[in-house]
């Protein structure tokens, strides 16, 4: 169920400016969450589709991003008081995606200038977004970078630089590494071509990340008939703990 | 094996689980409590979103709880008319305690209160139960008789009712107190409250050590189902498949625990179960003392 080699979604944009198109392929458009989900892989892969010949003042690069539905988030900050360590400055990060994943093919400060990076929103930093922290706090840049620093210590930031293979200027591919801790919803994902650190063309498609089958059914119903779902939860548990006394006492006998 | 947790959204090592809920369970088993304030912190630490721990671990302790009374029922050591006295307190006191926890959610650092109470509630029972245990084993090893119920103020007070499992005849008024308090203690810390209600009736209320362990069991079922449902209502945080996992290690757990709780010893457990809390207590202390590898944390937000 890894890498499906499933809906390979030939689209072509038509940017009537861009010389040089993006034609994708996706090894799976759809990553399905079952009872035994342990990440999953999800193969990235396409061709540059050109009228005229490549230029070739700027060698073609080419930057893959992945990114999983945005939600705010509260960072919070410890200080000693009193002796004891508690949480007292916090910073509410309006927007950060549960997952981004960022794969190039050169360094990313080759790959792409600043001012295209702030266009975009590509770089980690960039992709999250955090209006203003209260008055008290002075350093909210730290916040947002500890908030980076955790989730890409849980792999759920990552910048792989360097791995997605170019061909000939033309045929590119890289595999991106979805962690096992997935929530649900439509990951967007883009591909940039750049040259000289400026977006030439770019593409965009969703994969949708799915529960399936039992994770789907109890999700759903712990959401809708929440009163039957605990009274289930209850159920199983007294069930449980009736058998394991059952099957105990039935052993000494 | 990994198993996808739909609820918590993470996946986790199912053997794990089964071996956490079974180490839980021996100890619920033998000391009469949840469990809840060691499995709770130990489901933070294996990366389960705190919310959806506190729920899915009340759901857990129902069923350990159901299996260890079972094994208790057998023996007659359950006083089920002062299971119920206490548990007539215990509802009302989590009412009460529900109410005290949002106030102190809208003051903000409410998660400190929470560990500070850990901390002095753990440290105060276990340091006392240890001193206790220790002097009473010493009396036995000397060879003196265990020191006689006394007679307190207590036996003074009105509604004297007879409890004849546990051998008292005693008013109703001080169980009640003792459930109320820990009903509230419970809500705002979040676990089934065993480990305060084991000693509360060993050295409050003076009854047997034999039968306090499964008086308490039948108390605690009551408290965390109405925890689970509230929880499972009102947040959505009660994980099924977690729940499962836990409990299928637990009840099994609760099973061999309870037989050797049979086995020992009164002092010996009470001496073990000191320990185990004071263990908890220094780990809480610590944590917010030593200074913390990662100073930030992340939640959602909205939050306190």
């Amino acid at each position: 169920m890894r890498s499906l080699f499933l809906a390979l979604a030939f689209v072509v944009v038509n940017l009537p400016a861009a010389a040089e198109e993006i034609v994708l392929g996706l090894s799976s458009d759809q990553v399905s969450i079952n009872t035994n989900f342990d990440g999953s892989e999800i193969l990235v892969f396409g061709a540059v589709k050109r009228d005229a010949p490549a230029p070739d003042d700027n060698s073609l690069q080419v930057i893959v991003t992945v990114s999983g539905p945005s939600e705010p988030v509260t960072v919070r900050r410890k200080e000693k008081r009193f002796g004891i360590w508690v949480n007292t400055d916090a910073v509410e990060v309006d927007r950060a995606p549960s997952f981004y994943a960022i794969a190039t093919s050169a360094p990313l400060s080759e790959a792409l200038s600043e001012t295209e990076d702030q266009r975009h929103k590509i770089s980690i930093p960039r992709a999250i977004r955090s209006v203003g922290a209260p008055m008290n706090i002075t350093d909210s840049e730290s916040f947002t970078e500890a908030l980076i620093r955790i989730k890409t210590r849980s792999s759920q930031y990552q910048l792989n630089e360097s791995t997605v293979s170019v061909d000939e200027e033309t045929l590119f591919r890289t595999a991106i590494k979805l962690p096992a801790a997935l929530t649900e919803g439509d990951y967007q994902t883009r591909i940039f071509l750049t040259r000289g650190g400026a977006v030439v063309s770019q593409y965009d498609t969703s994969i949708y990340v799915r529960k399936v089958g039992m994770e789907r059914w109890l999700f759903t119903l712990s959401r809708e008939n929440a009163f039957i779902y605990g009274l289930m939860s209850l159920g199983i548990a007294i069930a449980a703990g009736w058998l394991a006394s059952a099957v105990f006492t039935a052993f000494r006998r | 094996m990994q198993i996808y947790l739909p609820i918590a959204e993470v996946s986790v090592n199912a053997f794990l689980l089964l071996g956490l809920g079974g180490l839980v369970g021996v100890l619920s088993g033998m000391f009469g409590v949840g469990g809840g304030f060691l499995m709770t912190p130990l489901l933070f630490f294996i990366g389960i979103p705190p919310a959806v721990a506190v729920a899915t671990e009340a759901n857990q302790i129902v069923a350990s709880s159901f299996s260890g009374v079972l094994a208790h029922f057998k023996r007659k050591t359950v006083d089920l008319r002062m299971g119920t006295v206490l548990l007539i307190g215990g509802l009302i006191g989590a009412a009460i305690g529900v109410v005290v926890f949002n106030y102190l959610k809208a003051q903000g650092q409410v998660d400190l209160l929470v560990k500070l109470c850990y901390v002095v509630f753990l440290g105060v029972i276990g340091g006392l139960m240890f001193m206790e245990s220790l002097r009473a084993i010493r009396n036995t090893k000397k060879g003196k008789p265990p020191a006689r119920k006394k007679h307190n103020w207590i036996h003074g007070l009105p509604f004297k009712m007879r409890f004849r499992v546990s051998g008292l005849y005693i008013s109703v008024i001080p169980p009640v107190v003792v459930g109320v308090a820990v009903g509230i203690l419970a809500a705002i810390m979040g676990v089934g409250g065993g480990f305060i209600m084991v000693p509360a009736m060993i050295y409050l209320l003076g009854m047997p050590t034999k039968v306090v362990v499964g008086t308490s069991l039948f108390q605690i079922i009551f408290v965390t189902a109405f925890t689970t449902m509230l929880h499972a209502t009102t947040n959505y945080t009660v994980d099924v498949v977690l729940a499962v996992l836990l409990l299928v290690g637990g009840v099994i757990g609760a099973q061999i625990g309870t037989r050797i709780g049979v086995k020992m010893k009164a002092e010996q457990l009470r001496i073990l179960l000191a320990i185990m809390v004071l263990a908890v207590c220094g780990k809480l202390g610590l944590d917010l003392l030593l200074q913390p590898s990662e100073l930030y944390s992340l939640g959602a937000a909205g939050g306190h």
